[in-house]
């Protein structure tokens, strides 16, 4: 690794020289968190976030939003995957042959995902079997190989480090919005506990909302309503950010 | 490579060269990890079946305290030929019922492990069978008139999350509690997983209630309860001091 980032500031110096200036060419000099790479964290948050405006992702926000401790171990796992992606395709931009480019980003992506589930399988076994496919599926996370290709190709590794966190960020913080929502509406719980009060099999045995006659909205529980909820986040989120609603 | 500029990068020769190494390095990262972690990966794999044959006796723990627990109270581990025999060569907690379903019934070993909680003795028979889209598998537990269920556990491979997948469940695993595996007749039929309205109150019906939307997965547990059990029955047979329920 340290023979590659060696080569790689070298790589930067020619690129300087022959000017192909990218912004992150000058990276060295800049402050590791100056405005332009807070930015590169806050972005995806909300002006630029991967699932509400890029409307990448959606897919596995589907599948594992019906909890809210899924969501937070897929959010993890795909910010390790964003970050090494980024740092490692960043750090052989220039030595990847462009017409097999995709391939490689899916390789690197692909071992970068195996790693993850090897380790939870050693070290986080009970929430691995929970995660089962799902870790599989981070490879067919479009946010993933959409960042590779529009930004860790063309800058500097801190940069497209810190591009994967807060892209990883962006998808996590959605991620965990719909979950809270379908975990707390449709099992009355959160992070499994039971917020809302015990639900008995009769009115007389529940406790709290339950005792009152509330009832589980079971619908939450299913796919399409993780695509509603990111539908109301959208709303709520331009409705609030003015900028991102479109001139037509 | 180092002199080579960015343009030679599209040459034929570049992008083999380059596929070639990236490959052969992502191989040997992947490889390495994959033994290095495989210790730990089987010793959590085998501390989660001591959990799983805990339970069906009862004995609740957590995956790191399950080899204690499991080494008081499981009192011996046989593995059986279909004769009933014990055979000693074998090692019954390493046989994989995977592989054993594959082979000719005359072949396979069938594992049988015997607990002994607070003076009683309970047997623990491995299951597997198939669901609907792929293998399931468990444990159950029989008391020592091997007619009563003392628990049973289910797991599975890829069944439909919701429907086929709530047999790992706890209310599931539950109804099976106190159920019988002979009928009046004295006849093995197993548990049933059976649509309708099952009075789970009524333990000698040789029936639990299915899930709905799951009528295939439940059937397969039925079929593998039925087929597991029947392969023990020449062992149980043999043991003078066990009164099975057959006639």
């Amino acid at each position: 690794m340290a023979k590659e980032k060696k080569y790689n500031s070298a790589k930067e110096e020619e690129k300087k020289q022959e000017m192909i200036l990218f912004l992150s060419d000058s990276e060295e000099k800049e402050h590791f968190l100056s405005k332009g790479n807070r930015k590169l964290l806050s972005d995806p948050l909300d002006d630029n976030n991967p699932i509400t405006v890029q409307v990448l992702g959606i897919c596995s926000a589907l599948a594992i939003t019906v909890q809210l401790e899924p969501a937070v171990v897929m959010a993890i796992a795909v910010m390790a995957v964003m970050a090494f992606s980024n740092m490692i395709i960043s750090m052989l931009r220039n030595l990847i042959p462009s017409r097999i480019r995709i391939i490689v980003q899916l390789v690197v992506v692909a071992s970068l995902v195996i790693l993850v589930d090897q380790i939870l399988k050693a070290y986080a076994y009970d929430v691995s079997k929970q995660l089962s496919v799902f870790i599989g599926l981070i490879i067919t996370n479009c946010i993933v190989m959409g960042r590779l290709e529009a930004f860790a190709l063309g800058n500097g590794v801190y940069k497209s480090f810190l591009d994967g966190i807060g892209n990883a960020a962006g998808y996590g913080l959605i991620l965990i919005i719909v979950a809270f929502f379908r975990e707390l509406l449709g099992s009355g719980k959160l992070f499994g506990f039971e917020v809302l009060g015990h639900k008995g099999a009769t009115l007389a045995d529940s406790t709290g909302l339950y005792a009152l006659g509330y009832e589980n909205n079971g619908l939450m529980l299913l796919s399409p309503m993780a695509l509603i909820v990111v539908g109301l986040i959208i709303w709520v989120q331009r409705a609030r950010n003015r900028k991102l609603i479109e001139a037509n | 490579m180092e002199e080579k500029s960015v343009n030679k990068t599209n040459s034929n020769g570049y992008t083999f060269m380059f596929a070639v190494i990236l490959v052969v390095v992502v191989a040997s990262v992947l490889a390495f990890t994959a033994t290095s972690l495989q210790p730990t990966q089987r010793e959590n794999v085998r501390q989660e079946k001591m959990q799983n044959i805990l339970a069906t006796v009862g004995i609740e723990t957590d995956r790191p305290g399950a080899q204690k627990l499991y080494d008081q109270y499981i009192v011996e581990e046989l593995a059986l030929n279909q004769n009933g025999e014990v055979d000693e060569s074998k090692n019954a907690f390493e046989v994989d019922l995977a592989k054993e379903l594959k082979k000719p019934v005359e072949e396979q070993t069938f594992p049988l492990y015997i607990a002994e909680v607070e003076g009683k003795r309970y047997y623990v028979l491995p299951l597997r069978g198939n669901g609907l889209w792929n293998a399931i598998f468990g444990y159950i537990s029989l008391k020592d008139d091997v007619n009563t269920i003392k628990g049973a556990t289910f797991d599975h491979l890829g069944e439909t999350p919701g429907l086929g997948a709530e047999i790992t469940k706890q209310w599931f695993k539950e109804a099976f509690e106190e159920e019988k595996i002979f009928d009046s007749n004295g006849n093995l039929v197993g548990v049933s997983v059976v649509k309708g309205n099952i009075d789970a109150s009524d333990k000698d019906d040789n029936k639990v209630d299915a899930i709905s939307g799951a009528t295939i997965t439940g059937d397969g547990v039925s079929d593998m309860i039925s087929e597991r059990l029947k392969r023990y029955l020449p062992y149980f047979e043999k043991q003078k001091d066990i009164k099975v329920a057959i006639k």
